[in-house]
């Protein structure tokens, strides 16, 4: 008989959350992001971004006179939860449109859904994939490693360098920067020597910084978003390499060269302007976006700002002029954001069209390096 | 005899009374994350089978989910069609094993069958888990947790180090299951009732079959067992045949649910492959009861549709491991042997005795 | 070169061994009184490093460490007293699915406290790019240290448990709690005393080991993994045992690296790793006939 109290008290609590939800006159818009787990280095300013601008927009009296109504659904890296919430928000919550995911499996897992559900889909990963071949609704926002590559290639041709090391780590932000890694050197006239990825949780990187030594290169590029880019670079320091060291922009986020220290010093990476907004020239196109976000996310949250969080900051931005000119019809609003053109964000300046659903190229990127702990441009 | 339906039958009407309230109170879409439940409930029956009754410890079961998963996708999303003229691709093509079909952008490509790659899947599943079992399941205790956890890393680092499972990003694009003319597993929405009554209906064979076995002849051995190897074996009982076969079904139930839930959702990616959840399956058999299949299927139920629901947010493992915590400290014989009175009574007693 | 570079990887592998090693040993503590394997353990670690790292904010380095190992202590006794102490003998099982539940809370209490960042200890000695050469190969301070906590660690815990009479009436719990009462030991306040002993050692391996491996909310499990495989590959219940299988798992990967791709080093040390556990099923360094006695 108990078995069937419970049974009773499951039906009751699932007729409980069945119950219809206050329905308002808001724009809704959904966000699938690894908030926690092993991605949070991504989801986590994301969240933070979105939550903060969201409040501003609303402040501001909200677009078009409707505020905007942010659901956020934390999915742990997990592409299956990541599955989970997409329906659920596309079907369910018949949102408006879904910022994220953070990582490019959980976008591959979702693009379909998002396809089939005519949901515009601004994703805050870089794989090419994402985009190429075009889905109709599915966008990203975050730049192509091409560009990161290509402009780090090109670095090393002006620094003669031929014969490189390359790490990454198991991550899918790895694994996108190694696959383009490995299809432009040829390009470049540059050869992979070593080319080893390691696991993103590493808590020492000593024998993969050995393997890079006893192959005698010339550069170690290392792609990775954890905190396994600070260790890598300790140890290839420690075991005595002095050799040129290329990270990804992943590592444009302060912590990891502060987490580095003295190791740190001289390493040579593109990342967007945000991270160096303050020594950006008052005529560039992005001053305005980089330092008015910059400011925002640093005093209220008192950290600092990541490309990544950018990445959030630059959806919500194109999806509010979008829906700002075309109203609150979602195709219209798809052909808008489509349309956009010149738009600056914090990644780059976004130029859309029908063929290319990035909207970036390699402009978007600069050169950086780290100089007494902090980052400044390549070039003085 | 009588009872053992009687539950059966309980089971199969709260599945259609689940449907049905979804349906009348216009929020069917609760059925795309009852029926991932579903699935998952699938694996965690399975392995309280092992856990509950012979008394072995699985902390690699998420590798079983991931062979079963992994091998689907694989082969039904491996394009063929550059090797048409080959003999053997082309016998195969003809025999029906392989299946051309059109990709999400207009070309046409040539893949497995997916009742062939399920087919598969379950060959490699059976071997791996004999492979595995024959030495592993002849440790006990610690031993047998650590070799079990040790095999769950190694699927899980191959999958996370192999290209072709697509590394960190997993495989997308996963084609639908066809069943039956009409219905497949598949995500789409229109699919989504017969989908949750396939899912459940697998759930309730499986409950069927292991509750047949557990009452037979095979249950009453995997009970000795558990409770005192050396005797069984006196006794005429081949123990280590029997925990054998029970690890091998135990994997299988987790590999068919790992099929099927990676045609539902179009695709897998290596957190399905990953310790912790191996560790969360361990933990909701606990937490259902050792030798408890229905409180294992109700907690797994419950625990697994709120976490796909992200009712929790951020808190989701913060809540999982409260609910931990609070049914191992209460009710540790699992959440249905929660005996409210007696603990009350306790509390009484040792507040009387305090004040004494 | 070739032999320099076989060293670089010895020392790369004693790098990754001493990490493990020092983790494993804070899970035979609670092993030797209670039998259970403590899921927590690596959570220990993390708030250890964590804590250390937030106290380091405004104290001397010697002394932020110390305050996190108390600190760190104080949680694991209160972990016992609110979870375990209470419960009527409880069953191994049941044991240890709490310390599963308890990790997940301290983890995710963890990340709402401290946040996401990455955060570590400065170098006990030099910085990050220091290191101590001999014959071209190269070793940081810290492993040193690390190496060096390690041998006292195990030292004074093989005294402690052997030599003298509070070590001697922990251990007997663990083999027969009801005789151990029997003979007059406060069984309760021994398993209370082994976590808070443990939860010390593991924050103070969190500490050492937080220069080189960095701290972030996170990295508890990955540790407490490896850690709990090495402790249990050693043959439970014997640091010095511990120590070494720490060392044959480091080495077996940094030489996996040399020979293999990186990627599969998990694969292929656990994979030798389990094949040695099948031809010795009682742990490495274990003793089959005490083994036996052992219930689950």
């Amino acid at each position: 008989m108990k078995r069937f109290r419970i049974l009773a008290a499951v039906l009751g609590i699932i007729a409980v959350l069945s119950l219809p939800a206050f329905a308002a006159e808001t724009i809704k818009i959904g966000a699938v992001l690894a908030v926690t787990g092993p991605a949070s280095f991504l989801g986590a300013p994301e969240a933070k971004t979105l939550e903060m601008l969201v409040d501003e927009v609303n402040a501001k009296g909200g677009i078009n006179g409707k505020k905007v109504e942010l659901i956020v659904k934390d999915t742990q890296a997990s592409p299956e939860k990541a599955v989970s919430f997409a329906k659920q928000l596309i079907d369910e919550d018949k949102v408006f449109a879904i910022i994220g995911p953070s990582t490019s499996g959980e976008t591959m897992a979702i693009k379909n859904i998002a396809e089939e559900g005519k949901t515009i889909l601004l994703s805050c990963a870089a794989a090419e994939v994402i985009v190429n071949p075009v889905a109709k609704y599915v966008f990203k926002v975050a730049p192509s490693d091409r560009y990161a590559v290509e402009m780090i290639f090109s670095q090393m041709k002006k620094m003669g360098i031929a014969k490189i090391g390359v790490l990454s780590s198991n991550t899918g932000f790895g694994k996108a920067g190694k696959e383009q890694i490995e299809k432009l050197a040829p390009e470049h006239g540059i050869r992979i020597l070593v080319n080893e990825v390691y696991d993103k949780s590493a808590t020492d990187l000593t024998a993969e910084a050995t393997k890079i030594k006893a192959a005698n290169v010339q550069a170690v590029v290392n792609w990775s978003i954890e905190p396994a880019q600070s260790i890598v670079i300790k140890n290839i320091r420690q075991i005595g390499l002095t050799i040129p060291v290329f990270q990804s922009h992943g590592f444009a986020n302060i912590q990891y060269a502060k987490a580095a220290g003295a190791a740190a010093e001289g390493v040579l990476f593109p990342a967007s302007r945000l991270v160096v907004a303050d020594s950006l020239p008052a005529k560039h196109p992005q001053k305005a976006a980089v330092a008015s976000y910059k400011k925002a996310y640093e005093t209220r949250f008192k950290e600092d700002v990541s490309t990544f969080g950018g990445h959030a900051y630059d959806s919500l931005m194109i999806l509010a002029k979008a829906i700002e000119k075309a109203g609150t019809d979602k195709e219209k609003v798809r052909e808008a954001v489509e349309a956009t053109k010149g738009l600056a964000g914090t990644a780059g300046v976004f130029t859309f069209s029908a063929t290319d659903h990035n909207g970036l190229d390699m402009n978007a990127f600069a050169m950086l390096t780290v100089r007494n702990g902090r980052f400044a441009p390549a070039e003085k | 005899m009588f009872q053992r339906f009687r539950h059966i039958t309980a089971l199969a009407a709260a599945i259609a009374a689940v449907q049905l309230l979804t349906a009348a109170t216009g929020k069917e879409f609760f059925l795309t994350q009852l029926t991932m439940a579903g699935y998952y409930t699938l694996v965690i029956i399975g392995l309280c089978l092992l856990m509950g009754y012979a008394g072995q410890i699985s902390l690699g079961h998420a590798g079983f989910f991931a062979i079963g998963g992994y091998t689907s996708a694989v082969l039904t999303t491996v394009d063929l069609s550059a090797w048409k003229a080959a003999p053997a691709i082309s016998l195969l093509a003809k025999s029906g094993i392989l299946t051309g079909r059109a990709d999400l952008y207009g070309g046409q490509i040539l893949t497995v069958h997916p009742w062939a790659a399920f087919l598969c899947a379950l060959c490699i599943t059976i071997v791996v888990a004999f492979l595995i079992g024959v030495p592993v399941l002849k440790l006990k205790g610690h031993y047998l947790a650590m070799a079990t956890l040790g095999f769950g890393t190694i699927i899980y680092s191959v999958v996370l180090a192999t290209s072709r499972f697509g590394a960190a990003d997993g495989i997308s694009s996963v084609p639908a299951f066809p069943l039956l003319p009409g219905l497949a597993v598949t995500g789409g929405s229109s699919q989504r009732v017969a989908n949750y009554y396939f899912a459940w209906l697998l759930v309730t064979v499986g409950m069927l079959l292991l509750i047949n076995l557990i009452h037979s002849r095979v249950g009453r051995a995997l009970r000795s067992i558990h409770g005192a190897e050396d005797a069984a074996g006196a006794m005429g009982v081949d123990a280590a045949r029997y925990k054998l076969n029970t690890f091998i079904l135990s994997a299988v139930y987790a590999a068919v649910a790992g099929v099927f839930l990676t045609h539902y959702n179009g695709g897998i990616g290596p957190s399905e492959a990953s310790i912790m959840k191996s560790v969360r399956y361990v933990a909701i058999v606990a937490v259902g009861g050792m030798g408890s299949l229905w409180g294992t299927l109700i907690m797994s139920a419950v625990l697994n549709f709120l976490s796909l629901r992200g009712y929790f947010g951020t808190f989701d493992d913060a809540v999982f491991g409260s609910i931990l915590i609070a049914v191992m400290l209460f009710s540790p014989e699992g959440v249905l042997k929660l005996d409210i009175r007696s603990l009350v009574g306790r509390w009484i007693r040792t507040d009387r005795k305090a004040g004494a | 070169m070739f032999l320099e570079l076989f060293f670089q990887y010895l020392v790369a592998g004693l790098t990754y061994g001493t990490i493990y090693a020092v983790v494993g040993i804070g899970f035979n503590i609670i092993y030797n009184t209670t039998g259970i394997i403590n899921f927590a353990q690596g959570e220990f670690v993390m708030l250890g490093g964590m804590t250390a790292v937030s106290l380091h904010a405004f104290l001397p380095l010697p002394l932020a460490i110390a305050g996190a190992v108390l600190v760190t202590m104080a949680v694991g006794g209160l972990i016992e007293m609110l979870f375990i102490r209470w419960l009527v003998k409880p069953s191994v099982l049941r044991m240890i699915i709490i310390t599963i539940g308890v990790s997940i809370l301290i983890r995710e209490g963890a990340l709402h406290l401290w946040g996401e960042g990455i955060r570590s200890l400065p170098y006990f000695t030099g910085n990050e790019v220091s290191a101590i050469e001999i014959g071209g190969v190269r070793v940081s301070p810290q492993v040193l240290w690390a190496l060096g906590v390690a041998a006292i660690v195990v030292l004074l815990l093989n005294v402690f448990f052997h030599y003298t009479m509070l070590g001697r009436e922990m251990r007997a719990c663990a083999s027969n709690r009801d005789a151990a009462a029997l003979c007059g030991i406060p069984t309760r306040n021994m398993v209370t005393l082994s976590f808070v002993v443990s939860a010390g050692i593991g924050a103070l391996a969190g500490c050492v080991v937080s220069p080189i491996t960095q701290t972030q909310y996170g990295i508890g499990a990955g540790l407490a993994i490896k850690g709990f495989t090495v402790a249990i590959l050693g043959g439970l219940g014997n640091s010095m045992a511990a120590v070494g299988a720490g060392f044959i798992l480091g080495i077996l990967e940094s030489f996996s690296i040399w020979v293999m791709p990186t990627a599969y080093k998990d694969a292929i040390s656990i994979t030798i790793l389990l094949a040695m556990l099948f031809a010795r099923p009682s742990g490495l360094f274990g003793n089959s006939e005490a083994a036996r006695l052992k219930e689950f």
